[in-house]
């Protein structure tokens, strides 16, 4: 079985009329199988475009990025398309859910563009599963407006699993969260992972980055530490603190 | 294809107002297309009606060309067809079930106390075959009052009403043209209005002998009526009846007729011509109220990509083609543009009755107008859509995914 995640001096040049930038300069990476890795660093350290480039929504300027064993660089447009579309999920920090579109609709959406078609029956039926997955049964028929922020997310994670992809990419997913939803959210991730998903995950948050297995930092476009969690932090457990901690806050006052 | 149908109504719905002002100029250029042509073929329509209600298989010989050396002139002039060239006609050209001449003359009629002017029209007796035109009582006149020059004649709907009241019949009764008494020996069912919009049925109908020696004093006929037997006997019976006239009239080789031999659809393509070109005209005009449209659609569907860059950005990154997002803008384009144009037919078949019931101009809706109106405006939300569907689908999913 192939790595998930395969970068091979993987470098990106953006060039804008006469500058040219750097955003990455030769990264080495491997994730296997079952993962789950936060990346961090400040930004215009390259992890968005190194996210990027995983996401195949860009390709490499040189080296190589293997995805599941398939090299992106000589793929076409239309075949990154199919391989997002079958390979991957996506969680960003906006949540980026069509609006004035219901909750399944939008769990939807990736199948609508599977090869080979979905069933709309299938289509119903697995959209619900997802949306049951992340504790959203209820809330199937809610647009986006009617809906918090953590459970917007949870939508976006439906999304991104409903095609049952190899690899999960999340883009600052706390980002607009407040620490109870984030750590909810990081709880979803952790079930997943423990089921076989792999996860990559890009955020600012240390203590986020706490709940993932592996932290690699990038300054400059490089990779300058990449490390096993040492002390993780288990979501369910975490929960129960902050809720002993607001009931204690609540007896004082 | 059904889900892309269902998204593009979506964004259709999302955007009421929006979508209907955007329609607006096609529907506009739709409605004027189905009333425009439904204008040309009313028309049209009205003047065949007219035409055919001359007779069937009818041919008519008139003295006179109008393009006699290329030079247009009036027809029948002078009339230069002879009692003998009728004889001949009826004699000689086979494959004709009748023939009559018409001697016309105006003149005033008095019955009673009332008096009117009317066309008085000497004729045979076979004209009202001819010309299909039946009685409504009483007997038509026969080849011996024709030979004998009887003072006897048929009277149109409209001159019987002015002289004996509605609803009477006047068989048997006399009147007085020219102060020479004639006996009514029949009543003419009423035709309507003729292919100049004349009053066909303000006329009387005497046998054309008797208009020539009593009324008129003419000696030549202006026109000759020739019913062929078949509609396919009206090419061979045009072509006979050439070529004995040219013979008759002396026209050697090479020279102008000096009469015209017309079937109907030869006059009706006479009057059709003007017809044609305000159709023409019409269709100019809706056509380039249609192409204004199509860049309101245009223009409309580029705004759209413009602010829906981030859905696109999502679908793009869930794995959508650029074929797929083309389609869904372009399925857009498209249903925006038919649905313009199915509310442009609806209007055209509301405008048209209401502009003849207003102007008494006829109006014809033709399934084939509405069908090429409908092709058309599909037709053009593909045309103006294309641009702006093509800039969604090459847009880039990170560039997309970032915009605000």
């Amino acid at each position: 079985m192939p790595a998930v995640i395969q970068l091979q001096d993987f470098q990106k040049t953006y060039r804008t009329g006469e500058i040219e930038v750097r955003a990455v300069r030769g990264v080495n990476l491997t994730v296997e199988a079952g993962e789950f890795v936060a990346i961090m660093g400040s930004s215009g350290s390259g992890k968005s475009t190194l996210m990027n480039t995983v996401g195949c929504l860009d390709r490499p300027s040189s080296g190589k990025c293997l995805i599941d064993g398939v090299d992106i660089g000589s793929l076409s447009r239309n075949e990154l398309a199919d391989l997002r579309n079958r390979k991957l999920g996506f969680v960003f920090q906006g949540f980026n859910l069509l609006a004035r579109t219901t909750a399944l609709e939008n769990v939807q959406l990736p199948m609508l563009y599977a090869r080979p078609k979905i069933a709309i029956s299938e289509q119903n039926q697995r959209a619900a599963a997802a949306l049951e997955l992340v504790g959203l049964g209820q809330r199937m028929d809610h647009t986006p407006s009617r809906l918090s922020g953590g459970q917007q997310q949870r939508v976006a994670i439906a999304r991104a699993l409903v095609n049952r992809p190899t690899l999960l990419l999340a883009d600052e997913p706390t980002g607009n969260l407040d620490t109870r939803t984030s750590i909810e959210i990081m709880g979803i991730f952790q079930k997943l992972n423990d089921q076989g998903m792999t996860l990559v995950m890009v955020t600012h948050e240390l203590d986020i980055a706490q709940y993932c297995k592996r932290i690699v930092v990038m300054r400059d476009g490089l990779v300058r530490s990449d490390t096993p969690v040492s002390q993780r932090l288990d979501a369910v457990e975490e929960l129960r603190k902050l809720e002993a901690e607001q009931q204690a806050v609540q007896l004082t006052a | 294809m059904f889900a892309t149908l269902r998204i593009a109504l979506m964004a259709i719905r999302r955007n009421v107002l929006r979508s209907f002002l955007t329609m607006l100029g096609i529907i506009v250029g739709i409605a004027a297309v189905i009333v425009g042509v439904s204008m040309g073929t009313g028309a049209k329509a009205e003047v065949d009606k007219r035409i055919a209600g001359m007779g069937q298989n009818l041919l008519t010989v008139m003295s006179g060309n109008m393009t006699r050396g290329g030079v247009r002139g009036g027809f029948g002039m002078a009339p230069n067809l002879s009692v003998e060239d009728f004889d001949a006609i009826r004699r000689e050209v086979s494959q004709v079930t009748a023939v009559s001449p018409e001697a016309r003359t105006s003149a005033q009629v008095a019955a009673g106390n009332q008096n009117s002017f009317v066309q008085v029209s000497g004729v045979s007796d076979e004209y009202v075959t001819a010309r299909s035109w039946p009685l409504r009582s009483g007997e038509n006149f026969t080849a011996a009052d024709v030979r004998n020059a009887s003072k006897i004649c048929l009277i149109g709907a409209t001159t019987a009403k002015t002289l004996f009241g509605e609803g009477v019949d006047p068989v048997g009764q006399a009147v007085r043209i020219k102060n020479a008494p004639f006996t009514i020996v029949g009543w003419l069912e009423a035709k309507g209005s003729g292919s100049f919009g004349q009053d066909q049925d303000d006329i009387l109908l005497v046998p054309y002998t008797s208009v020539m020696k009593r009324l008129s004093g003419d000696t030549k006929f202006r026109s000759v009526f020739v019913q062929a037997d078949s509609p396919d006997a009206i090419a061979p019976v045009q072509e006979q009846i050439t070529e004995l006239l040219r013979r008759r009239h002396k026209i050697s080789d090479g020279k102008d007729d000096d009469f015209m031999v017309r079937n109907q659809q030869e006059t009706s393509d006479f009057f059709n011509a003007n017809n044609r070109i305000m159709t023409v005209l019409i269709g100019f005009f809706a056509g380039i109220s249609l192409v204004v449209g199509g860049i309101g659609i245009m223009n409309i569907m580029l705004v759209s990509v413009t602010e829906r860059t981030r859905e696109i950005g999502i679908r793009l990154a869930v794995g959508a083609r650029g074929r797929d997002v083309l389609l869904q803008f372009l399925s857009e384009a498209v249903l925006l543009s038919v649905l313009g144009g199915g509310l442009g037919i609806a209007v055209g078949y509301w405008l048209a009755p209401l502009l003849t019931q207003l102007f008494q101009f006829p109006t014809l809706i033709s399934e084939a107008s509405v069908i090429l109106a409908f092709t058309v405006s599909a037709f053009i939300g593909i045309v103006f859509g294309f641009f702006p569907a093509l800039k969604a689908a090459n847009l880039d999913p990170i560039d997309a995914l970032r915009y605000e």
